[in-house]
């Protein structure tokens, strides 16, 4: 079994994964008991991802900052065949949901995690949640440093944070290395972006106050330039204002976003400018550069061979594969792999336990026993060669993981939605379904090209519908399901938020919208534009004007 | 016929997250076999027992939600009970449905 | 109540005073808006002040008096709002405040540990929960990641060999 270069646990965080699990463990036993009442195991259970979702309990594990080993995705399939129905859901935060676990078995699954450094630590509740990362991450042509050192940082430093563990609301934060934004760093509560200033040296671009939900925002500067030994004191002093003025009256206006907004992003620096230099004076939060350098170490890049750039041809399958899931490495002679989990019809996002074995054999295999989860709901090979990429086709093929379309209108991110979720308005995946249906002639994707469709079952936005280009929302009318859709958002650099175009649609109108919206940009596209930029171009008037089509122009006016 | 006040109380069996349905002064695991109350009274009491007996930490999240009966068989109203009550639509190997229910 | 000080079981020796009561003799723990009306008379007293801070007080409202104090007591009034977390940790690092902090309110044995790593040093314990509770919760966590106001070696010191 291939070992990755990730980060691993000394002594130190493998007592602190088993005592926290033990502590859950006793949670659990006072709950049964009759210690705890729901309402105060509630927000003690969330600590450590466990949700009473629409049919069972949900658990949901972290992936820190998307980097999965061979060993950790088998324990993955193992959990979901013996505790849970034989699959897992990979979802848009780098984590992976199980459905069904019971109550009375998530101590042990816990147990297994630890086993491989793994763990549930506040992937849910009113705290610090996983940190995510670019999932091309020390394998990009662009980047300027690996973002994971400081999200491994960042991950130690939020771990059981005693302040910060009864916050306002939830604390999503994200980190990238590059300036091709693949983090949606602009849709965060924080998220750092490594730079190099105009001397070249390295430093760290802080945003705050981004987020979706009811009120979408994108995310400002609250430090243009924090030096590296400086960030977790910076990052401390911004949550402490939060903490301490965030809302808590209301939960649609408890989130760092609101906050910034009420405060003004000046009067935010400022407040944070004070309690920084407050923190720094005291010294006990500043990064030396040994532990940035010993946790760096751990990331190191692979012993790559050298290769010379030959990227392998094949059949009519292979060359489509290649086109869309294949990415270019900045090592010559080898690539990333994108492994789609939207193949046409399916559940976005899931994956069987035989496929999670299957696709750990071939990370062992041909990616030095590493694969990244991505915020699309894929999986990424980052390091193989390219002269692999043929066997890797077919052995992902075998097993319904050789989807051509990753970036396309078929790769579809979606939220669990009514058919999971408790808090939904509206089912999500079968509209991922239709719509991918819709538009499953492969030639016609490619015309297609660039298109992120992204749909959400309620206004919570866990689909990041406000990000789709094409954003598609799950709303209730009357006990009935309804959708909105959305034009022109964006999560990558170019982030902003999408528009709602008008009354919803039903479940049987919503794909033929979005069909009709689609052949209006092929109509009208100029060269070179993708839906997003023809839309930036044209607004959203003519898309309104053929989206209800003649017979449901008529209803909605009439 | 509709009637627009029949109800079924609902909860979820706390070790192991179940879906359970109110019938008597117990729980079963289908809505076929659970009591429909007609009127707002009685559909308030049976959640006022079953909220008294959280205390016993057997269940949790109890509720009452529309139905409607036809020909004897009782329909949720809305969409999201209709899935409860069977599992996940996108995969009718999963959930209540899946065990011939 | 349990009244825990210093890790044991001890007597309050402070008297809370409500808003509209006249002042005890001795120690007396009052709100702040009764503090900020009585300042006067409640300095020149000579015994120990305590006061009673609600969420959204923030110690800052204080002034320099803070350090004339002897007690602040920081409510939790649900224990889901984590606020006081936030004010103890600005009582004991910008506010230099070395008297006692006091967590008063409503408040879970899984908070505990949380509270004495930001700065708490006594407690109105809830009536279920006992000395052994005390010690227990916070025992269960050995090591920690981040500096906090309990001066408590991280864990990246531990890696260090400091
Ligand atoms: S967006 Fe709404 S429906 Fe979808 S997973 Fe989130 S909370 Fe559930």
């Amino acid at each position: 079994m291939a070992e990755p270069n990730m980060y691993r646990y000394d002594e130190f965080d493998a007592q602190f994964v088993a005592e926290r699990t033990a502590q859950f463990r006793t949670q659990v036993e006072r709950r049964l008991k009759g210690e705890l009442n729901e309402d105060q195991f509630k927000p003690l259970r969330l600590m450590n991802g466990l949700y009473l979702q629409l049919h069972a309990y949900m658990l949901r594990v972290a992936v820190p900052y998307g980097t999965l080993s061979s060993a950790q995705m088998r324990k993955l399939a193992h959990i979901a065949r013996v505790y849970d129905k034989g699959y897992g859901h990979f979802t848009t935060r780098q984590n992976i949901q199980y459905n069904w676990p019971a109550l009375v078995d998530v101590p042990d699954i816990l147990e297994e995690l630890a086993s491989v450094e793994m763990h549930a630590i506040q992937t849910s509740g009113n705290c610090i949640r996983n940190v995510t990362a670019d999932h091309f991450a020390g394998a990009a042509l662009d980047e300027i440093e690996d973002p994971r050192p400081l999200a491994e940082v960042i991950r130690q430093w939020s771990s059981l944070h005693p302040e910060f563990v009864f916050l306002p609301r939830k604390f999503k934060i994200a980190v990238s290395g590059a300036p091709n934004d693949r983090a949606a760093l602009a849709y965060h509560d924080m998220a750092i972006e490594i730079v190099k200033n105009d001397q070249g040296r390295v430093g760290y671009k802080v945003l705050v106050g981004g987020g979706m939900g009811r009120t979408p925002y994108i995310a400002q500067v609250l430090g243009d330039f924090v030096e590296k030994e400086d960030i977790l004191a910076f990052l401390e002093a911004a949550m402490r204002i939060y903490n301490q003025q965030g809302r808590r009256d209301n939960m649609y206006k408890a989130r760092i976003k609101i906050l910034t907004n009420a405060l003004g992003i000046e009067e935010m620096r400022r407040l944070t400018g004070i309690e920084f230099a407050e923190i720094k004076k005291a010294g006990t939060l500043q990064l030396p550069k040994e532990e940035l350098d010993r946790i760096t170490a751990y990331f190191a890049a692979p012993a790559f061979e050298t290769l010379e750039d030959a990227m392998p041809s094949g059949d009519a399958a292979f060359e489509a594969w290649k086109k869309t899931n294949v990415h270019k490495h900045r090592q010559p002679g080898y690539a990333i792999a994108t492994i789609s989990l939207k193949p046409i019809g399916g559940v976005p996002g899931d994956a069987s336990a035989d496929q999670m074995d299957a696709v750990a054999a071939i990370m062992d295999r041909y990616s030095l026993g590493e694969i990244r989860v991505s915020h699309e709901q894929n999986l990424v090979l980052p390091h193989v060669r390219q002269k692999d990429l043929p066997a890797i086709h077919a052995a992902l093929a075998g097993f319904d993981l050789a989807t051509p379309n990753a970036g396309l209108i078929t790769d579809i991110i979606a939220c669990p939605g009514l058919d999971y979720c408790d808090l939904a308005n509206a089912r999500s995946i079968p509209i991922a379904q239709d719509i991918a249906k819709t538009f499953a002639d492969l030639d016609r994707q490619h015309d297609i090209g660039e298109l992120k469709i992204k749909i959400s079952g309620c206004i919570n936005a866990c689909g990041h519908h406000h990000a789709g280009h094409i954003g598609i929302l799950g709303v209730d009318k009357k006990g009935v399901e309804f959708y909105q859709l959305l034009l022109g958002g964006s999560g990558a650099e170019d982030a902003s938020i999408g528009q709602i175009m008008g009354p919803g649609f039903t479940e049987h109108e919503i794909a033929g919208a979005v069909e009709r919206v689609v052949n209006l940009y092929l109509a009208k596209r100029e060269k070179g534009e993708r839906f997003l930029d023809t839309y930036r171009r044209m607004g959203m008037e003519p898309f309104k004007n053929v989206a209800y089509g003649e017979e449901l122009y008529a209803v909605h006016q009439g | 016929m509709a009637n627009p006040s029949s109800q079924v109380l609902t909860a979820n069996r706390l070790n192991d997250g179940t879906v359970l349905y109110r019938k008597a002064d117990g729980w079963v695991l289908t809505l076929a076999e659970a009591d429909v109350y007609d009127d707002k009274p009685a559909a308030q009491a049976a959640l006022d027992a079953a909220t008294a007996g959280l205390t016993r930490n057997e269940y949790v999240s109890p509720y009452l939600f529309e139905v409607r009966r036809e020909n004897g068989v009782i329909h949720p109203v809305k969409e999201r009970e209709i899935i409860r009550a069977a599992g996940p639509s996108v995969r009718a190997d999963l959930g209540k449905q899946a065990q011939g229910v | 109540m349990p009244f825990i000080k210093d890790k044991a079981l001890a007597a309050d020796s402070f008297t809370a005073v409500a808003d509209d009561a006249a002042l005890a003799d001795g120690p007396v723990l009052v709100s702040l808006a009764r503090f900020q009306k009585d300042r006067e008379t409640l300095l020149a007293r000579n015994t120990a002040i305590g006061v009673r801070l609600k969420s959204d007080e923030s110690p800052e409202l204080l002034g320099e008096d803070v350090n004339r104090l002897s007690l602040v007591a920081l409510e939790f009034p649900k224990f889901r709002d984590g606020r006081a977390f936030s004010w103890a940790r600005m009582l004991r690092t910008r506010l230099g405040f070395t008297g006692e902090i006091r967590a008063v309110g409503d408040f879970l044995y899984d908070q505990l540990a949380y509270q004495h790593r930001t700065g708490f040093d006594a407690w109105e314990l809830p009536e279920n929960l006992t000395l052994d509770d005390f010690n227990r919760a916070l025992a269960e966590m050995t090591n920690v990641y981040q500096p906090s106001a309990d001066g408590k070696k991280t864990i990246r010191e531990l890696r260090a060999g400091l």
